[in-house]
């Protein structure tokens, strides 16, 4: 029997936060520092995250916490780590919080490292598909058809004319020891590969998949929806990379309906129907290579 | 209720009172934020089933459990509907807050 509601602390770690009402990413942290506990550094690069949560002086992280230069969330996990073991700490978790674009653009080469060098890092990534707190435009993990501000839809484009980066492939592809994506809409396997990562010695890391209200566009109450949906509908997958291998934790028979799931956000408003198609196309061809490739 | 509370925080005022090395102790929180909130969520207890899906995907952590019926600290939650939208027998509806 796994983490879920009832077992889970009533304890809250992350509390009185400033993030917009129905922030994903803003639950993302709150849900892993759940299970992460009190015994943990929680390490946070410039993003939403930082802003809401360190105003002097508030401190709503209930464990110790710090902002880093934007580039180097895993540089400076490594750092603390080292710290850590240096002054004898044991039973601690270092944990790092960064958005799309401090994980796949600005972020990637300090993860890579800190991987490569295989410290005992979590690193979260939660992904809410555009640079938010700057004010909504493109990173590597926009998908395709969104609209932004620097990727506007007009007659020519349909906003993002690319697919998101793998970055889950990307940090599996380093052999790491575990790594897992995961959605709010399914926050009981969330919480049990932040639980499966804890007890990992090495570094691991988590891609959760964290809608926006603001920067989408929709209703604050469909977060959670949403989140839920993307994988429904393929747009987003569950699964986990362990012992070199792949597996998928969700291998939907058949998928939900796309159009539902975009037109319920303003980002997507102004898709055609043939974007539609290309949003599947895209979809499909990386189901294709995931039901082939990897353990379903 | 047993969530955190805000602490009485008094300014600085002398250069010797400013602290050295982290700014504040963990769970620091020195004001609420329910001045955010357009609608608010009440429970029906007698609806609810005590699955806790409103307590697992509250972005605040304001739904409380501790209690035998579920609590909501009205502080901290900033009536983003969450709640209301994933509660299966629909036990929480959301009331203007000029009207509760």
């Amino acid at each position: 029997m796994g983490l879920n509601a009832q077992n889970i602390t009533n304890e809250e770690l992350f509390y009185g936060h400033k993030a917009c009402g129905g922030c994903g990413a803003a639950l993302s942290i709150r849900l892993v520092m759940k299970v992460l506990g009190k015994r943990t550094f929680a390490i946070v690069p410039p993003n939403c995250m930082s802003t809401v949560a360190f105003i002097y002086p508030s401190m709503t992280f209930g464990c110790s916490g710090a902002i880093t230069p934007f580039a180097g969330t895993a540089a400076f996990e490594a750092g603390v780590e080292a710290g850590a073991k240096e002054l004898g700490l044991t039973d601690y978790t270092v944990v790092g919080f960064a958005g799309d674009g401090g994980t796949a653009d600005i972020g990637l080469q300090s993860l890579s490292g800190a991987i490569d060098r295989g410290d005992r890092i979590m690193y979260i990534c939660y992904d809410n598909e555009a640079y938010m707190n700057t004010g909504v435009q493109t990173s590597g993990l926009t998908p395709y058809g969104a609209k932004t501000t620097t990727s506007p839809a007009g007659d020519r484009l349909p906003g993002n004319t690319k697919a998101k980066k793998n970055v889950f492939e990307i940090v599996a592809a380093h052999d790491i020891p575990y790594a897992a994506t995961a959605s709010l809409g399914y926050p009981e396997d969330l919480l049990n590969k932040v639980a499966k990562a804890k007890a990992v010695n090495g570094p691991s890391y988590i891609h959760i998949f964290a809608p926006c209200p603001t920067g989408w566009g929709c209703a604050s109450e469909l977060t959670v929806d949403l989140a839920k949906k993307a994988v429904d509908t393929g747009l987003w997958y569950l699964a986990e990379y362990e012992n070199h291998e792949y597996t998928l934790n969700r291998n939907p028979k058949e998928f939900g309906d796309v159009k539902e799931y975009l037109k319920k956000q303003n980002r997507f408003a102004h898709l055609k129907d043939e974007d539609i198609a290309e949003i599947c196309r895209i979809r499909d061809a990386k189901w294709a290579q995931m039901r082939t490739h990897w353990n379903a | 209720m047993n969530r955190p509370q805000p602490v009485n925080f008094v300014p600085p005022k002398t250069l010797a009172e400013y602290p050295v090395g982290p700014c504040c102790p963990s769970a620091h929180i020195v004001g609420i934020n329910a001045g955010m909130r357009t609608f608010r969520p009440i429970i029906d207890h007698a609806t609810c089933v005590h699955c806790l899906r409103c307590f697992l995907v509250c972005p605040e952590g304001a739904i409380d459990k501790s209690e035998a019926d579920l609590e909501i600290d009205l502080n901290y939650c900033k009536g983003c509907g969450v709640c209301a939208h994933e509660c299966k027998v629909g036990a929480i509806t959301l009331v203007k807050e000029t009207e509760a």
